[in-house]
């Protein structure tokens, strides 16, 4: 199925297909992501959800289709490339540096656009230094940005983590599972961190959590056995009897 | 909810350690009679050795056992140029030494590491250990290089005309050469580029996935350790008259892996502390048991090994420490270790 309304597509997926020897994970996906829109892909367990982000990051490559960040085909990019592109990612598992600072953490993303030369003098961390801090404040990990990361507690992982992938100023934000294991009042404080980023990239989102899906969503893709059931702007997918039938059995 | 606040103590114990050490080297000559001499110049030429190996492993998660192939190459060029063309000159033999250390390592790097592929951690093991195996066996078949005899009767080195003499004079130059190394090695590992390679040893994916050339990283610290390496092996040669292909080969490669284990990977200064105690040990043992020496060295390397994974230097520096903090800070405001008043609160 292909999207109808991506007039101006950050991210155009056609045709994904991704095959592990006798399962298809991916039948043939088609997802736009437009220039700032909150984009949420939902589906049961095991429906491609992971498989097609990481598809997207350059973790998984993709059997067969296209897939094209900012115009440009990225299909053969590594994932540093997609990285240096404008892509960020969030794993499902928390991938922070447990055994580094949560300063150094944030710095460590901060200073991946430096050249090399320059990260051997040490000539950018005073430069940066402010942009960090400014980081740590906005999401709410500035009390101790000299705790090692692996002290801190799983929702605060979790949010060092989303501010990683941020710190990158990206232009697409992928976020595998932000809230998985957060009680409700982290995933309402992770909602409140992520609305602001709507002013400077778009975001593809995988959650299990429809309520938390729903309120920062404008649009929704459906995956369901590696194919897309419906997809649309939330309001519309969410009442789509298709998805009803294939998300809620219902 | 509020982070997590639990203590982290602030002593910093390595400058201590190191201080300790280089005034005890400093004075050392002082109170020991000449074999002690040679021995803790031997120990400050085969620290740089540990230095190098702690450098990829320790700080780049790299494990090579190719450290003996830049050390002994690098003795062997500078055996040569001595024996073979008449330069004695350390000022033109040592940069020869780190030279050949980072030439070999360099084309090392192309074959394990610098690949389209990015290489597995055995991958690279079994690599750089086939690379010192192969040259070893190579240089043993070599006549040109003296076969397994390797080249003995090496001629002093000189500085500006004046032979440096085995005894006190080459063990200040020793440990005036591993003073300024260490110090580079401390401030580069310390620096944003530091960072990056804690960032590959702990988790190397997702450093890829901030944009970094991971490959391109390894491949850099790989050669700077070849480098280092290579200045140990210039050096070892001249201290000991000698080079042999026992200098090229993974039995060397595997000893230096050791030291640095035993001493604390991960610190630098452990793998001199490793050196020190090792031969030491294996000097008093051996003057004890003439024979089966070997095997209590042995045990007394493992039960540190699997008792203490973080070595001697483990008993006195947490992990925090160890850890540290990377990139230059200029001023108080800048540091993110000043504390803040309160911890954040979600709402």
């Amino acid at each position: 199925m292909t999207s109808s309304f991506g007039a101006s597509g950050v991210l155009e997926v056609r045709g994904v297909k991704k095959i592990y020897a006798t399962l298809t994970a991916l039948g043939g996906v088609d997802l736009t992501v437009t220039e700032r829109s909150f984009h949420g892909l939902i589906g049961p367990n095991g429906s491609g959800k992971s498989t097609l982000l990481k598809c997207i990051a350059g973790a998984e490559t993709p059997t067969g289709g296209t897939i094209a960040f900012l115009g440009r085909d990225i299909i053969r990019t590594t994932p540093a490339g997609r990285a240096r592109a404008g892509m960020s990612l969030k794993f499902q598992i928390t991938s922070i540096l447990p055994m580094l600072s949560v300063y150094d953490n944030v710095l460590l993303a901060v200073q991946a656009q430096d050249p090399m030369t320059a990260l051997f003098l040490s000539r950018t961390r005073e430069t940066l230094h402010p942009r960090i801090m400014d980081i740590l404040v906005q999401f709410r990990l500035d009390a101790r940005p000299d705790e090692l990361a692996g002290a801190l507690s799983h929702g605060q992982q979790q949010w060092l983590e989303i501010a990683m992938a941020m710190a990158r100023e990206p232009k697409l934000l992928l976020l595998d599972e932000p809230t998985a294991g957060m009680s409700a009042q982290e995933r309402r404080a992770t909602g409140d961190l992520l609305a602001p980023i709507r002013e400077r990239c778009s975001l593809l989102i995988v959650e299990h959590d429809l309520d938390f899906i729903r309120d920062i969503c404008d649009t929704l893709t459906v995956l369901d056995q590696g194919l897309v059931v419906d997809s649309g702007p939330t309001q519309i997918v969410q009442n789509s009897e298709k998805v009803k039938e294939a998300y809620f059995h219902a | 909810m509020t982070l997590a606040t639990a203590p982290s103590s602030k002593r910093r114990m390595i400058p201590y350690v190191e201080g300790v050490l280089l005034v005890l080297f400093l004075f050392l000559p002082l109170a020991v009679d000449d074999f002690w001499i040679l021995f803790a110049t031997r120990v400050f030429i085969l620290g740089l050795l540990a230095l190098s190996f702690d450098l990829v492993w320790g700080y780049a998660g790299i494990l090579s056992f190719g450290q003996a192939l830049f050390f002994g190459v690098a003795g062997y060029c500078c055996a040569l140029l001595a024996t073979k063309a008449g330069i004695t000159s350390i000022l033109l033999l040592l940069p020869v030494a780190a030279l050949a250390g980072l030439v070999v390592s360099l084309m090392l790097a192309f074959l394990v590491i610098l690949g389209k592929r990015v290489p597995t951690s055995v991958f690279i093991a079994l690599g750089t250990l086939t690379g010192s195996y192969v040259v070893e066996r190579l240089a043993r078949g070599w006549s040109y290089v003296g076969g397994q005899n390797g080249i003995p009767s090496l001629p002093r080195l000189t500085v500006f005309g004046h032979e440096i003499a085995e005894g006190p004079v080459f063990y200040y130059v020793a440990l005036a050469i591993l003073t300024f190394t260490y110090l580079g090695l401390r401030w580069l590992t310390r620096s944003q580029f530091g960072l990056v390679l804690a960032g590959i040893r702990e988790q190397e994916t997702r450093i890829a996935f901030f944009g970094y050339h991971v490959q391109n990283y390894k491949g850099v610290v790989f050669a700077i350790a070849g480098l280092v390496a290579g200045l140990s092996g210039g050096l070892y040669a001249f201290h000991e008259g000698y080079v042999g292909p026992g200098q090229l080969g993974p039995v060397l490669s595997t000893q230096v892996v050791l030291y640095v284990l035993f001493g604390g990977v991960g610190t630098l200064i452990g793998g001199v502390i490793g050196v020190s105690m090792i031969d030491l040990f294996s000097y008093h043992l051996s003057q004890q048991w003439e024979t089966g020496w070997p095997i209590v060295l042995g045990l007394l390397l493992l039960v540190v090994v699997m008792f203490k994974p973080t070595g001697l230097i483990g008993f006195l520096v947490t992990a925090r420490e160890r850890v540290g903090s990377f990139g230059r800070r200029t001023s108080k405001s800048n540091d993110p270790e000043k504390p803040v008043p309160a911890a954040t609160e979600v709402p």
